[in-house]
């Protein structure tokens, strides 16, 4: 089984984000930039899958700017086989992301796509449902378990009430979530033997798919501060503000 | 302009968080709802969403690849019935995540998800970087599809409605995937998207045991029981009772955060809350930092102490 891993360079997780001054983004000159972190889940159940003897060809994927090929370095040092950059000036929208990755699905053919359930930064918890459209391909999305079976996969979602498992057939999508897999770190050795690996660079604009943004960003603020309010000394006097000054008990 | 509302009515019951998207619809036009599910089901569900006020007409569609919300048949439908409507609107929730992104891409759409305010047809407010940030969006296509962070939104009433019932007949479709099994977490208590109040647990509950301290503190407020990431990482809870960016987003009235140190995952999933408790040991977590009221000690003391004290 071959598995496409599609993965994103995003604000690391760890940076609180600041709006630039004229609103039309975050700050991120000078910013750590890390793989999307589930991405990082999504690469580590490809690798899983692998010492399984279940898949034999891991490709990533990633589509942005020049420094994205850093994010399939690190993706490559953890054990993925090859790598392909489709360079853009900015990170498109889901849509047109879905449509870059379906005309390199139909080049590679691969058997499954993994991808993290969201970015981090936009958050927009779609490419993977986009992709799967496009392809008509069958879907489990917010994975927290993916089992090889006889005819296809069994996937256990992570759902509003608690968990459900589907049977997919494949080819499929698979969006992980954070409870698949705790992802490795790359060893040393690895980061080194990742530098030979290849990467295949794309212009996005030699795939004939229209970047145009679909949503005009008309401003970008941050929410109003919530105020901290007061330590209460007892539990005796939290109950007394709760009914006499909040009034919700 | 028309709007359709797809609910989660797959229990044959009309969710809050349904009737959230549908007051988040009310500035939309017209309403028409979306109702699905298996044969058992689907005549209470379209009884149930008939009853909502404002609704110009239920739709419904059934069969047993409706039985399980699968997003598939569901994408498709709404495919099928989008030339009828200006905007599709579904709850963020498991059904409508999955769904609505597979729908906006057959339609060469780009859908808007999370969606917190609606300032005009075409421009809304979302939160990104976990809610750190909100953006304004102003969206070029001829359809929308959105769907609502529902805490952001008061539900329409449940009961005054007497809206017409049509069944549809669903485009047909190879089914590619299909429900296998749930394992659902069985509660007598509130929904945590429906909850007025939310006690919540982190990783100064310890253990799964510990946890259960919590128990009668919420049977005292009627609350729903939400927990960290941490504590769902641990196991001392299951997966479906996280609160934050990737789990639950919640607005209640009073959230009582025990042992939950403030990781910005969390507070985005409910620093909307109208009041916040937090209970912890120590006094720099950066919970008390949006907290009403803040309480330093141990929670193993103070629990069962606010229980005592309530009652």
């Amino acid at each position: 089984m071959k598995i496409l891993v599609p993965i994103k360079r995003v604000v690391d997780y760890n940076v609180k984000v600041r709006v630039r001054r004229d609103g039309g983004g975050v700050e991120t000159a000078g910013v750590k930039m890390s793989m999307n972190p589930f991405d990082e889940i999504a690469v580590e159940e490809a690798l899983r899958l692998r010492e399984k003897g279940v898949a034999s060809e891991i490709l990533t994927v990633s589509i942005g700017v020049p420094q994205a090929a850093d994010t399939l370095r690190t993706a490559l040092a953890m054990g993925a086989d090859r790598a392909i950059l489709v360079q853009s000036e900015e990170s498109p929208e889901p849509l047109a992301v879905a449509k870059i990755l379906k005309i390199l699905v139909d080049r590679e053919k691969p058997d499954l796509v993994i991808l993290g359930k969201q970015a981090i930064d936009d958050d927009m918890n779609a490419t993977g449902q986009m992709l799967a459209g496009l392809l008509d391909w069958p879907q489990a999305t917010f994975a927290s378990r993916v089992e090889k079976t006889a005819d296809g996969l069994a996937v256990t979602r992570e759902v509003d009430g608690g968990s459900e498992t589907l049977a997919l057939a494949l080819p499929a999508i698979v969006t992980a979530d954070l409870r698949l897999n705790e992802p490795r770190y790359a060893a040393l050795p690895n980061i080194m033997k990742a530098r030979k690996k290849p990467l295949e660079t794309i212009a996005a604009t030699d795939l004939g798919i229209d970047l145009t943004r679909r949503l005009a960003i008309l401003s970008m603020a941050e929410p109003p501060a919530r105020k901290a309010g007061i330590k209460v000394g007892s539990v005796a006097e939290l109950v007394e503000k709760l009914r006499n000054e909040a009034k919700v008990i | 302009m028309t709007a359709l509302v797809l609910l989660d009515a797959e229990d044959g019951t009309i969710p809050q968080t349904s009737r959230s998207a549908i007051a988040a619809a009310a500035s939309l036009g017209d309403i028409d709802v979306l109702v699905t599910g298996g044969p058992d089901t689907i005549a209470a569900a379209a009884a149930s969403a008939a009853k909502i006020p404002g609704i110009r007409k239920v739709r419904t569609a059934s069969g047993e690849a409706f039985a399980h919300g699968l997003a598939e048949p569901l994408a498709a439908l709404l495919v099928a019935l989008a030339p009828d409507y200006d905007h599709i609107v579904a709850a963020a929730t498991a059904i409508g995540k999955s769904t609505l992104p597979r729908a906006a891409a057959l339609l060469d759409v780009q859908m808007i998800p999370d969606v917190m305010e609606i300032r005009d047809s075409q421009t809304f407010v979302r939160p990104v970087f976990a809610g750190n940030v909100l953006v304004t969006l102003r969206s070029s296509d001829a359809k929308k599809l959105l769907t609502i962070r529902t805490a952001s939104f008061d539900p329409v009433a449940a009961e005054g409605g007497a809206a017409p019932i049509e069944a549809l007949t669903p485009p047909d479709g190879q089914q590619k995937s299909r429900f296998v099994s749930a394992e659902h977490s069985s509660t007598e208590r509130p929904q945590l998207e429906a909850a007025r109040v939310i006690v919540s647990g982190g990783r100064g509950l310890q253990s799964a045991e510990g946890f259960k301290i919590l128990e009668p503190l919420a049977d005292r407020l009627g609350a729903a029981i939400g927990a960290s990431r941490v504590a769902v990482d641990s196991g001392f809870v299951p997966n479906d009772y996280q609160v934050g960016q990737t789990g639950k987003i919640v607005a209640p009235d009073l959230y009582i955060a025990c042992g939950i140190s403030g990781a910005i995952q969390h507070l985005a999933g409910m620093k909307d809350s109208k009041v916040i408790v937090a209970i912890n040991k120590d006094e720099e977590a950066p919970i008390f930092q949006v907290a009403d009221y803040g309480l330093v000690g141990d929670l193993f003391q103070i629990v069962p102490a606010l229980t005592a004290a309530l009652g």
